[in-house]
This record gives C-alpha cells, sequence and structure tokens, in this order.
C-alpha cells in the first residue's frame, strides 16, 4: 500500500535528517514501532539529529507518540534533537503526547516460590476470618430474628414467601427427580449384592436407615446449597456491586433484616419440607425397584420397613435438616456481602458461597452423627 | 431529505424501531458529516439512545438502511464489519469498562487484539491516552470500581479512543461531570476532533457542551429529526419543545 509509513535518513553535513512520510497511525502500529526502533539506536551517532515530519500524510495518537518517543531517545545525548515541519493541524497532538511522562513501573515480579508460600498463608490466615464471618452473621441474623420477635410487624412477611416459593416451591420437582432416582439405585444395587446371601429382604434396611437418616437430608441439602445458595450469594452480591445495599442503610434499613432475615427464614422453612420430600420420593423410588427387580411385593416391603426402621431414623433426618439450612444461608449471605466491585468476585463469591456451603453441610453432618450415636439415638 | 451527501460519514435512512408495540424511531432519517461534533438532543426518553444503539448495531430495526463510511451495515459481510467496528470508538453511559481488568487492561484491550505491537508501546500508549484524557497515569493500575464516576468516563473515553477512530459515538459524556470537568471533556472532545480528525456524535443534555463543543444540533422528537442545523437555527425555531429547550430559563443562564 502506498500510504505504509517511512522514515528515511538524509545525511545534512554534521547532522542527520530523520524524514517521515506515510501513515503514521494505528493502522501501522506494528511497521511503525519497527521502524522507530531502528532508528533509536542512531542515538548519539550524529551532532545534530532532527526529525522531519513535513511529509506524513496522517498522524494520530500512536504515530505522535513514536515520533515523540523517538525525539526524546535521540536528544539525551548531547543535543536536544527537534521535530521539523510540523503542521498546525498536528502540533497540537504532538504537544500532548510531549506531555506524557514515563509509563509507571508495574508491581515487579516475585519468585514463583516466594508467591505460593505467600498464597498458602494468606489463604491459612483467611481461615479465622471466615470462621468469624459466619459467628459474626449468625449473630446478626439471630439479633434480627430478636427485634422481629419483639416488633412483630416488622417481620417482612411478603418477602419470606416469595423467597418460600423461590427455594422451596420451585425446588420440589428437581429435588424430588434426584432423589426418587437415588432411592432406586441404592434399592438396585443392595439387591443385587445382598442376593448373593440370600438376604434379598434386608436391602429394606438399608434403603430405610440410610434414606432417613443421612441420604434423604444430606443430597437435599447438597442440591439446596448448589441451587439456592448460590442464588443468594449472586442476588446480595450485585446489590452490593451497585450499591444497593447502602441505599437501604441510608434510608434506616438494616439490610439484615429487610434482606437476610426472609431469605434465611424461607431457607430454613423450606429444607425440612424438601428433605421429607426427597425421603419419601427416595423411599417410593426404593420399592418400586425392589418390587420390579427383587420380587419384593409393596406388602412385604412396608412390612419389613416397620420393622427395619423406628420414628428416631426419622427424628434424625429431620433434625438435621434445619441446622443445615441455616448453616448453607449464613455461607451464603457472608459470601453474597463480601463481594466487591467486580464482575468477576462476584463470580469468585458465588463459587465460594456453594463450595463452602457443600463442605460445612458435610462437617456438620459427622457432627451429629457423633452426636447421636454418642446418645444412643 | 433525500439529498445525497458524499461527505456523509453516518448515513441513515427511513429507520424504524419497535419494542413490542411501541415505535421508538419511526421513519428517522440522519446524515452525520465528516469532521463535525454532531450534538444529539431531544426528550428524556424519545429515543437517543436507541438510536445510537441502532446504528452501532446493538438493537435490531424493522426497517431501513444504515451506511457508516460507506458501507452498509446490513449487507456487509464479517470482514467488511470488523473493518468498520475498528475505526469507530463507543463510550456508554455508564463507561461500560471491563470490571474485572485495570484501567490499563482496559484501554489496552482494543488495541491488544487488533494491533501486534510491543507490550512497551502498549504501556506507553495508556499513558499518552490517560494523559490526552486529563487523568493521572498512577491509576493505570487501579481497577473500575476504585475510580469516580468522573474518572470512569474519562477511562472509557480513552478506551474509545485506543485504537485512534475516526468516529466516535459519546452517550452522555458529560452527565455526571462537575461543570468545571464537564467543560473540560467538552475542550477535551473539541481538542480531538480538532488533532485527531474525528467526527463525534453525541448525545447529551448539556446545553454548555451544544454551544462550545458542537457544529452541528440535531432534534429528536416523535421517532423523527425534527430540527437539524446550528445553534442559531435552533433558537429561530418555531417548534415548541425546542423552544422550551434553547430559550428557557436554564438556556438563558447558559448564554448569560
Amino acid at each position: 500500500m502506498s500510504g505504509d509509513p517511512t522514515l528515511e535518513r538524509i545525511a545534512q553535513g554534521e547532522g542527520l535528517a530523520l524524514c517521515a512520510a506515510g501513515n503514521w497511525t494505528a493502522r501501522f502500529a506494528p511497521a511503525l514501532e519497527r521502524i522507530v526502533s531502528d532508528a533509536e539506536k542512531l542515538r548519539g551517532s550524529r551532532s545534530h539529529i532532527f526529525i522531519d515530519v513535513s511529509q506524513v500524510a496522517s498522524l494520530d495518537t500512536f504515530g505522535a507518540w513514536l515520533i515523540e518517543r523517538l525525539r526524546r531517545s535521540l536528544s539525551d545525548a548531547s543535543a536536544e534533537a527537534e521535530i521539523a515541519g510540523l503542521s498546525a493541524n498536528y502540533s497540537s497532538l504532538v504537544d500532548e503526547v510531549r506531555r506524557v511522562g514515563p509509563a509507571p513501573k508495574t508491581a515487579s515480579n516475585q519468585l514463583l516460590i516466594v508467591g505460593m508460600l505467600e498464597q498458602i498463608g494468606r489463604t491459612v490466615a483467611g481461615i479465622s476470618g471466615t470462621i468469624i464471618g459466619l459467628v459474626d452473621m449468625l449473630g446478626a441474623v439471630l439479633a434480627a430474628a430478636g427485634k422481629v420477635l419483639i416488633h412483630p410487624r416488622s417481620f417482612r412477611l411478603t418477602s419470606t414467601v416469595h423467597h418460600l416459593e423461590q427455594v422451596c416451591l420451585r425446588a420440589v420437582p428437581i429435588v424430588v427427580l434426584i432423589t426418587f432416582l437415588i432411592g432406586c439405585i441404592i434399592s438396585q444395587q443392595g439387591i443385587f449384592h445382598f442376593r448373593r446371601f440370600g438376604a434379598d429382604i434386608f436391602v429394606v434396611d438399608m434403603l430405610g436407615v440410610l434414606v432417613l437418616r443421612e441420604i434423604g437430608v444430606l443430597l437435599v441439602a447438597i442440591m439446596v446449597a448448589g441451587r439456592s445458595g448460590s442464588a443468594y450469594t449472586a442476588e446480595l452480591g450485585s446489590m452490593k456491586m451497585r450499591e444497593e445495599i447502602d441505599a437501604l442503610r441510608t434510608m434506616g434499613f438494616d439490610p439484615i433484616e429487610v434482606l437476610i432475615l426472609p431469605r434465611m427464614l424461607a431457607l430454613v422453612l423450606a429444607l425440612p419440607i424438601l428433605a421429607f420430600l426427597g425421603a419419601m420420593a427416595a423411599l417410593y423410588g426404593g420399592g418400586l425397584v425392589a418390587w420390579l427387580y427383587g420380587g419384593v411385593d409393596p406388602e412385604a416391603f412396608l412390612l419389613r420397613l416397620r420393622d427395619a426402621i423406628s420414628i428416631d431414623h426419622f427424628i434424625v433426618g429431620m433434625v438435621k435438616a434445619p441446622v443445615m439450612a441455616a448453616v448453607i444461608g449464613i455461607v451464603a449471605c457472608v459470601e453474597g456481602l463480601a463481594v466487591q466491585g467486580s464482575a468477576e468476585s462476584l463470580g469468585q463469591h458465588t463459587t465460594a458461597s456453594v463450595v463452602k456451603g457443600i463442605f460445612f453441610v458435610i462437617v456438620m453432618d459427622g457432627v451429629f452423627a457423633i452426636f447421636f450415636a454418642s446418645i444412643g439415638m | 431529505m433525500a439529498e445525497q451527501d458524499i461527505d456523509a460519514i453516518i448515513r441513515v435512512r427511513d429507520i424504524t424501531v419497535q419494542f413490542g408495540s411501541t415505535r421508538v424511531l419511526d421513519g428517522l432519517d440522519l446524515d452525520v458529516k465528516r469532521g463535525e461534533i454532531l450534538g444529539f438532543v431531544g426528550p428524556s426518553g424519545a429515543g437517543k439512545s436507541v438510536l445510537t444503539r441502532t446504528i452501532i448495531g446493538l438493537v435490531p430495526k424493522v426497517s431501513g438502511r444504515i451506511e457508516v463510511f460507506g458501507v452498509d451495515l446490513d449487507a456487509a459481510n464479517s470482514a467488511q464489519r470488523r473493518g468498520v467496528e475498528r475505526r469507530w470508538g463507543v463510550l456508554f453511559q455508564q463507561g461500560a469498562l471491563f470490571s474485572s481488568l485495570t484501567v490499563r487492561q482496559n484501554i489496552q484491550f482494543p488495541a491488544r487484539e487488533y494491533l501486534r505491537v510491543s507490550q512497551r508501546l502498549l504501556d506507553e500508549i495508556v499513558v499518552a491516552k490517560l494523559v490526552m484524557v486529563g487523568l493521572k497515569p498512577e491509576v493505570a493500575d487501579r481497577y473500575p470500581s476504585e475510580l469516580s464516576g468522573g474518572m470512569i468516563k474519562r477511562v472509557a473515553l480513552a478506551r474509545a479512543l485506543a485504537l485512534d477512530p475516526e468516529l466516535v459515538f459519546l452517550d452522555e459524556p458529560t452527565s455526571g461531570l462537575d461543570p468545571i470537568g464537564a467543560g473540560d471533556f467538552d475542550e477535551l472532545v473539541r481538542t480531538l476532533q480538532r488533532t485527531l480528525g474525528l467526527t463525534v456524535f453525541m448525545v447529551t443534555h448539556d446545553l454548555d457542551s451544544l454551544y462550545t463543543a458542537c457544529d452541528r444540533i440535531a432534534v429528536l422528537g416523535n421517532g423523527k429529526i425534527i430540527a437539524a442545523g446550528s445553534i442559531a437555527d435552533m433558537k429561530a425555531s418555531q417548534h415548541p419543545w425546542l423552544q422550551q429547550y434553547f430559550n428557557g430559563k436554564r438556556a438563558r443562564a447558559v448564554v448569560a
């Protein structure tokens, strides 16, 4: 193309003229950079160097800056390099880039190993922060709940019902479907392996205890952490990003009371309901497979179930549900309020909400297992 | 308004845009000439931003024809379209900076994608752009959430100018700036227009900007351009909204 930028070197006695021509614009930036880097090596080779830009067809910030950079690197030596032939149009642009100082240094690169150690240190130190944050939020939520108990009129029923619909009613189909399938699988696996000992019927014991005590509530809690915990974090996080939470505070509302208490309450009510439905669906699925695959007819299944399980198993499962809901909710709300201004931060905290939520649910389940074992339930 | 203007950098013909059953733009024609600063005004909700977004290609139109740099954007293939997109810059109303990138990375983003140049040059260009839009080079390592509203506007302008475009769309560039900052911004747009030969399409409500920065003003109303011309033309117009806008209390304050 004819507009390609050039920089011709013309000797003028003791001095040297660098004649720029063509288009000195962003489109030609790679070529321009090469030309200028080459010309910068002329530094100090002549007593007097000047840059003639009268032939330049078009100039933009890229071109102007590169000419200015060339001028600077040529002037350092003994004499000041000059720019000649500047048209009135471009002189203001060149004046503009002349004000540009050197680029500020970016953060220095550390050793990789130091960076890794630093990261580990920060993470470990962050654990105590996480625990304190959770306890802090638990306290704030309980305080807000206490306030609402004293002044019941400040309770946000509409909001609670709305969230109950979101986390409970709308979750029913998927929760029932998944627990039903898990019940089917447990039953099929049980029958398949127990049959070798002729102990088919014990699949009912296994199914009953497993589903009512552990799987029902644990599985549902994990699903709720993924489904509703992430939603809470994302909602609160984007409200935090857009200063909506600050707006609430300035109007004299407590965000804990307005936003978090209804969500927590909805979750604490929803999880036992979902866990119950999930347990029933799993028992139904297990019974169905036991009948169709294992030849245990429904009547025998129910009789065996009545012998195998006691109400204790059911109570153990149901007692765990609201506690797990509270853990999920608190983790989700803490993470939501920790979101900073960027989209990336929102993503990180939503991920952290789900991961931590599931982790704490399983930890709680272990604590409950020890507790119930020691009181003999 | 069918006369062909050879020098028109944007040529909009008979554009209709509809959201549901609400017709926002109704057979609108508009020309933007090369090298001018066009101020685009109109009542709130008249569809100024919609027209801008339609020209950029973010809002689908029902009918009509849009040419930018002589390229019909509907008929253009993807390479032609990219070519056009490289030659314009857009400043969104809220800045639309990438929140997970620093100011430096935001400004470098288009250049890094389109040009194969060294990191050193990219860093230097960032400093140059920041100085041009009146910011200190130290803000380069901050994230958008750590900037004030006015700084966000300036950084967004720097990003819009990153590839030295020939045409920039500014959607309410001075809203949310203090009067001095807004005046500086107008001056900046003027300087850039002079030095870089920019064509500027500026949606604005700022009477000061219209007086000091704009060469020509177009007024949107009822989905059409109801008037286009200089400030003097606007003040002479008999249209009630224009009368109120340019001869109202605030306008008199500006002139005085």
